[in-house]
């Protein structure tokens, strides 16, 4: 019996969120007397999984998923849960995750929770602790079967050292035509800059910037932090960002270890979107802007002379601690 | 071609949320429910596609006469027809299962639901109900276009989006991008007239255990009093940054 946790991959490297995913299946694994087991998709060195905790990696090398594929991708974690007799198969709470977790969920009649936000408060009955009602508060989620998924939150848990011998191993399990019925055609990505799914720094705007002409200036910072850039509803609304920088109750959530909001009043949908952010700064020049209620640091002032300041002031920083 | 929406019932985006009978329960005490924004822009979406196609729209929920007032927005927004599944819709797996069998006894070839509820955030229920009813799945879905059986899909990827191809029947977890805001529509009176004078079909639930509970609800602890920073001392962010947060 062991727990089971699919590491993502990105062009053969993992995710630094399979290795939070490792460093919460360790703790439960030793609260359970189990080892950790993990799945990887075509990631030919997979010995960086040794120093979270892993004790086996099944090792699934195909051209066939080559391209992300959900439910290709959620065969080949059902076929390694059921080798590895895993009553815990754990999935971050990434875009492609939260793709194949409901699959594999209901191919393993398991119960699943998404959103986790804490270790198990109870392993029996099985408790654990997940945000609801788009981050205002949480909920308490008792799974009831044997099996058990979950998909936990980005920097819920964090990176916990834990050496242990890793026993690579190749897997192969056997894929269906049926499987592929849906293929991807083309994708497109921006490279070179960083995404709000894998950023620990997020820099976002609002309206107070008062056009696209200006976004410089948040870029100028974003860069400085070796951050994202994320805008606010109006701002995806009015076409000056696109819809997939949009954070908040319909847009995307971040949970980012530090959030910097330039020029957002805060509204209640926006505030959901952010509040699992560790870190929140704010600059507004309207000391009542109901963000400031929520934030851990504030600067009362125009955008536009704080902005470039603040830049100078991080690279400096960076520089000096690089 | 038939399309099922599937369309939760969820408080307002604005609503404050409470909780009563010792935290167990939310409390609907002077919320006001919506159609999940989710929802609203597959709705949307296929209403489109029966202006521009000739497709039927058929929207369902599951739960208690309490959502029929949001079912029939749906009406009136211009769906043809409503189905609720007369249960409390205690898990996502229930959910799913409840869905699967109008799906399956409905012979739909477009199955709509958002990717997420923004109450319980689950995220479950399109994947489900693929996976239950084996059609073609695709997640986060910004984009559908259908010609004859072959439908054509864009879902959101990290730090960009990846076209798809996928046969009907086909489920898709929708979300904004279906259609732009500027586009979602508002019942008028005509809608709202036409739509007292449309079906909207009780159904008893299907046999199935919900594989989790909703035990208890906390609130995020309040936070401390935010730390106001002199513009003219950026400085000082920079070090508490560093120092207090350890964010850099």
């Amino acid at each position: 019996m062991s727990i089971l946790i699919y590491a993502e991959s990105a062009e053969g490297k993992f995710k630094k969120t399979a290795f939070e995913l490792a460093s919460y299946a360790k703790n439960i694994a030793g609260q359970t007397g189990t080892t950790v087991t993990a799945v990887a998709i075509n990631v030919s060195d997979a010995s960086a999984l040794a120093a979270y905790g892993v004790d086996k990696v099944l090792k699934v090398n195909s051209d066939k998923l080559k391209a992300f594929n959900a439910k290709a991708y959620a065969d080949v974690v059902k076929q390694a849960a059921a080798k590895e007799d895993s009553k815990f198969v754990l999935f971050s709470s990434n875009t492609d995750s939260l793709y194949v977790a409901p699959l594999v969920a209901v191919a393993l009649e398991a119960g699943y929770a998404s959103n986790v936000v804490a270790l198990p408060q109870s392993l029996a009955p099985f408790q654990v602790k997940r945000n609801a009602f788009s981050n205002k508060a949480f909920n308490i989620t008792e799974i009831t079967t044997d099996v058990k998924v979950l998909a936990i939150g980005k920097n819920s848990y964090g990176l916990k050292e834990n050496a242990a011998s890793l026993v690579e191993e190749d897997f192969s399990p056997s894929l269906n035509d049926g499987d592929f019925s849906v293929t991807v055609q083309s994708s497109e990505k921006v490279s070179g800059k960083v995404t709000i799914a894998d950023a620990e720094v997020v820099v976002s705007g609002g309206r107070g910037l008062k056009g696209p002409e200006n976004w410089g200036l948040i870029e100028d910072l974003a860069a400085a932090f070796g951050a994202a850039t994320a805008c606010s509803k109006p701002v995806s609304d009015l076409g000056w960002r696109p819809h997939s920088e949009h954070v908040g109750q319909t847009g995307k959530p971040v949970a980012a270890n530090l959030y910097v909001a330039v020029g957002i009043s805060g509204a209640i949908q926006h505030i959901a979107g952010i509040n699992s952010s560790k870190v929140k700064v704010v600059i507004n020049s309207d000391p009542e802007a109901p963000f400031f209620k929520v934030a851990d640091y504030g600067v009362v002032g125009d955008a536009f002379d704080i902005l470039p300041k603040l830049t100078e002031k991080i690279k400096a920083f960076k520089a000096q601690n690089s | 071609m038939k399309i099922l929406v599937c369309i939760s019932h969820v408080p307002d985006t604005t609503a404050k949320i409470n909780f009563t009978n010792g935290d167990s329960e939310f409390d609907t005490n002077g919320v006001q429910f919506v159609i999940n924004p989710n929802d609203e822009f597959g709705l949307t979406r296929a209403i489109w596609f029966k202006e521009q196609a000739g497709a039927t729209v058929t929207v369902v929920n599951v739960g208690g006469p309490d959502a029929e007032a949001t079912l029939r927005k749906a009406l009136a927004i211009g769906a043809d027809e409503a189905i609720r599944v007369n249960a409390v819709p205690t898990d996502g797996f229930f959910v799913a299962k409840q869905l699967a069998e109008v799906v399956k006894n409905g012979g739909y070839d477009l199955v709509i639901a958002g990717k997420e509820s923004l109450d319980y955030n689950g995220g479950m229920v399109p994947g489900m109900l693929a996976a239950l009813t084996g059609a073609d799945f695709v997640n986060g879905c910004i984009k559908v276009d259908v010609t004859g059986n072959d439908a054509t899909a864009i879902r959101e990827i990290d730090g960009g989006k990846e076209t798809l191809s996928a046969k009907l029947p086909l489920v898709i977890g929708g979300q904004k991008g279906l259609v732009e805001e500027k586009d979602l529509r508002i019942p008028n009176m005509r809608g709202i007239m036409a739509a007292r004078t449309k079906a909207l079909t009780i159904l008893e639930p299907v046999s199935a255990d919900a594989k989790t509970k909703a035990v208890k609800f906390e609130k995020p602890a309040p936070k401390s009093a935010v730390k106001l920073i002199s513009p003219d001392n950026l400085d000082e962010l920079v070090n508490l940054l560093h120092t207090e947060a350890k964010v850099i």
